[in-house]
């Protein structure tokens, strides 16, 4: 049984892992504007002089 | 009717036509022409008719010459190294995904752009560009031909602070989520029957990680409760976070012991559901219009710099470092930034913004001229008699400052509440602390902790944020936007209401309009029409509009003289538009509300236009809606329409007429002395005094991103007929607020009746509490949309 106990540390070590992603998330300003981006995803980016700006695309903040 | 490709408006009968598109002005058209020739016409297949229309002289000129100096550069850059620089600027006009695709493919529009990328809540774009091709003021000058003109003001770093608080909010909410989410995984055995037989090492081992995991929670999480309970404590007031600090303490501690001891699992997961609870209601609260600005100060409508004229040499100066004596040359459409003598040029200043009144006043040589009017016409020349600092208009904002301290202290219902909450609580918990520590001292500890965890006033904490956060978005949906959630509560405790007349109960740039004298046959009507199309005076543009649509004439010997009215040529017959004075030649003065503008063609006095001032729509079911208000009007204007609006509001002692700046702030602190709760509904600066010492300030805008004074809500203007509704609607809302109390109450008792015998289990804390959280919230948020359905509000 008390192979549960090393193994909820390993769940707790996974969640954890998802949570530091979260706060990088909110924290690199991925949280700051929730209605463009799922405007953007919708915009063909066929031309030619549009293909340098996928690229390019992140945010740096 | 024909609609314009570019903006969406009607184009009248005789639209530009580009490319076998109708537009309506030249200026949509020439920002067709310039996205048509980069081949980015997928601005206007992405969403119909996407442009913004400029109404006014559009051209660029050298209105952002001060771009190029050094100083009011490296202000508004956020970053420039290498050749590269970065700009965040705010663009109001931003609306729809066009605008973003249009921004973000600035680079197509020109080379020296690198990157853009748009903040739509914020309507903010963010450039990096190469100073080498493109400089800052090329960038704007670039953004100003597409019509997205840029808001370049002192006031940005305001912003960044909202964003840092909405980040961290964020942040605390996810770690109190994965802990209430883990926490719950530990604590799983306790639900179920047979819980109590988990093997030792198990149930200790979870216990301790539960308590690692609360740790942040207790310790990160909740310090925004702590920290204003023990503010609030400081100031002798009993606020709801007082109760909840002092129910997470309790839990956090009772827990802790139990764990340590090896008495069971504790109530960390209760603690970390409510903690996650509170800050989603807090963040939802707070989510408020970001693009809005409420505390605008003057600083915010002045220029970054002016042209300033010293030994016969321009240059650009920041608004600080100008001094009395400068001579300082204003250009057309450029604000006057401190009050001054006219040395050149004919003044037709537009004070609108200032006063509401939306007639240019016109200069001549040797006036003195305030500051914060809008010269309409060719360039003046100004000799400064004040700074910035003293003049007239910044001085009656500093007086304001006065204001904002009236309206705090208002006590709020959630804290008279958590006030007689807490003393009943405390009463109650020593009670039984008392009555057990006659059978068993340990129990009466355990008994004392389990009161003050129970009545821990989650729901009571939720039920505000979430009923009024949803109130507020339902007013942001019909245009009506209100600073934060208090107003809601403010709105509701009101019994009178004081309007401003120019520009808030009248429309400010259109009136009726009617033709006296001979009746004008259909080529004079051409003529005149012609005629008027010349000047940008807004009787002029009125009389302009009413006139039918005809052909336009060009007009030769166009001549404008300020103050006076417009002359010209059409066709080989003189045209004379203008004041009674200037046609007449009479000079008496007629105490009338009507504006008459003559006209006489070929030197016969053909009759007069009368221009009155039109009501709003709706503004007698406003007026209605007030039923149990006290009604007051404040104007600045003259009293020439006493008698119609007595007809309006009712009675005649609460109309006030020439009343200025001050005359209004005073009169709302004299109803306020009397103990009145009192709405000013205004709109120009003239007002923002009394706006800002109500107990709610509410401010008309045609266009909410723009031009408001500080206040506590906007309403866009075309919704003013239903003003009384959001206020009906907002005393609803309290309704559902007390209705919220009460279940949360009731879930309370239950609670407390299981504590009061030291009963309350782990299983009945995680039971009570997290279901009393989802009770509240549902019914707040169902309960106001239910109810914005039944008052017809878009929900």
């Amino acid at each position: 049984m008390s192979v549960i106990v090393v193994l909820i540390g390993f769940s707790i070590l996974v969640a954890v892992g998802f949570l530091i992603a979260f706060l990088w998330a909110v924290r690199s300003g991925q949280y700051d504007d929730d209605v463009s981006p799922s405007v953007r995803i919708l915009f063909d980016n066929d031309e030619e002089e549009n293909a340098d700006k996928s690229v390019q695309n992140q945010p740096k903040v | 009717m024909t609609e314009c490709i570019h903006c969406g408006l009607d184009c009248g009968k005789n639209p530009v036509m580009f490319d076998d598109k109708p537009f309506c002005c030249e200026g949509c058209s020439m920002v067709y022409q310039i996205l048509h020739e980069k081949k980015m016409n997928r601005y206007y297949t992405m969403m119909p008719t996407p442009g913004i229309r400029l109404d006014q002289d559009n051209t660029a000129g050298t209105r952002y010459a001060f771009l190029d100096q050094t100083e009011v550069r490296s202000q508004l850059l956020e970053f420039s190294d290498g050749g590269i620089s970065r700009v965040n600027l705010f663009i109001p006009g931003i609306h729809c995904s066009s605008c973003i695709w249009l921004l973000e493919n600035l680079n197509t529009l020109h080379t020296g752009v690198i990157h853009s990328h748009v903040n739509f809540v914020r309507k903010e774009v963010t450039i990096t560009f190469r100073d080498s091709e493109i400089s800052l003021r090329q960038l704007v000058e670039l953004l100003h031909t597409i019509h997205y003109i840029p808001e370049l003001s002192h006031s940005t770093k305001k912003k960044d602070e909202h964003q840092h608080t909405n980040r961290k909010m964020l942040m605390k909410i996810g770690i109190a989520g994965f802990a209430f989410g883990n926490i719950m995984l530990l604590s799983f055995p306790d639900y179920l029957p047979g819980g109590e037989h988990v093997d030792q090492l198990m149930a200790g081992t979870f216990g301790i990680v539960s308590f690692i995991l609360a740790l942040p929670v207790v310790t990160y999480c909740s310090s925004d409760f702590f920290l204003s309970a023990y503010k609030s404590l400081r100031k002798k007031i009993i606020n709801i976070d007082l109760p909840i600090s002092l129910g997470i303490l309790a839990l956090f501690l009772e827990s802790s012991w139990e764990i340590f001891n090896g008495y069971g699992p504790g109530y960390m997961d209760s603690l970390a559901g409510l903690l996650f609870f509170m800050l989603i209601g807090r963040w939802y609260q707070g989510k408020t219009y970001e693009s809005l600005s409420f505390d605008r100060d003057y600083r915010s409508y002045f220029p970054i710099a002016v042209t300033r004229i010293k030994e016969g040499i321009e240059d650009f100066v920041q608004l600080k470092d100008i001094e009395k004596g400068d001579v300082i040359l204003v250009r057309n459409g450029e604000l006057i930034p401190s009050d001054a003598i006219l040395l050149e040029g004919e003044g037709s200043i537009d004070y609108s913004f200032v006063t509401g009144e939306s007639f240019p006043v016109s200069k001549k040589t040797g006036d003195f001229v305030f500051a914060g009017g809008r010269q309409t016409g060719a360039a003046l020349l100004l000799k400064v008699e004040k700074a910035v600092e003293q003049s007239y208009l910044t001085r009656l904002w500093n007086e304001e400052k006065v204001g904002e301290s009236e309206k705090a202290g208002m006590q709020s219902v959630v804290n008279k509440v958590s006030h007689y909450f807490t003393i009943i609580i405390l009463t109650l918990a020593t009670g039984a602390l008392i009555y057990w520590s006659f059978f068993d001292f340990g129990k009466a500890v355990y008994v004392f902790a389990s009161i003050l965890i129970v009545a821990c006033p989650c729901a009571l904490a939720l039920t505000i944020p979430f009923t009024f956060g949803n109130v507020m978005r339902v007013f942001g949906r019909n245009g009506f936007y209100i600073r934060n959630t208090e107003v809601i509560e403010a709105l509701t405790h009101t019994d009178t209401v004081v309007f401003d007349k120019t520009g808030t109960i009248t429309h400010a740039r259109s009136m009726n309009i009617s033709w006296e004298g001979n009746p004008l046959s259909e080529t004079e009507k051409q003529w005149t029409r012609s005629l008027a199309r010349n000047s940008t005076h807004p009787l002029s543009v009125m009389i302009g509009e009413w006139l039918p649509e005809s052909k336009v004439i060009i007009a030769d010997d166009f001549r404008e003289i300020a103050g006076l009215g417009i002359t010209g040529v059409v066709d080989g017959n003189t045209i004379m538009i203008g004041s009674r004075r200037f046609i007449t030649g009479n000079d008496e003065e007629v105490a009338s509300s009507l504006s008459t503008v003559y006209l006489s063609i070929n030197h016969t006095i053909k009759g007069f236009f009368t221009l009155e001032n039109r009501y709003r729509e709706g503004l007698t079911e406003v007026v209605k809606g007030f039923e149990h208000y006290n009604i007051h009007l404040i104007s600045g204007d003259n009293d020439a329409e006493r008698s119609n609006l007595r007809d309006i509001i009712g009675s005649d002692e609460s109309l006030h007429f020439n009343q200025g700046p001050a005359d209004k702030l005073s009169y709302i602190r004299n109803l306020k002395s009397q103990g009145k709760r009192v709405i000013m509904i205004g709109d120009g600066l003239n007002d923002a005094g009394a706006l800002l010492s109500a107990d709610v300030g509410i401010t008309i805008a045609d266009d909410v991103y723009h031009f408001s004074p500080a206040c506590d809500a906007i309403l866009q203007s075309s919704q003013f007929g239903r003003l009384h509704e959001f206020i009906k609607f907002s005393r609803s809302a309290m309704k559902i607020v007390y209705s919220g109390y009460t279940i949360s109450f009731l879930y309370n008792i239950v609670g407390l009746t299981f504590a009061v015998q030291g009963l309350l289990s782990p299983v009945v804390a995680a039971i009570i509490m997290p279901l009393s959280s989802i009770t509240i919230v549902s019914f707040s948020t169902f309960s106001v949309r239910i109810l914005a359905g039944l008052k017809k509000l878009r929900a």
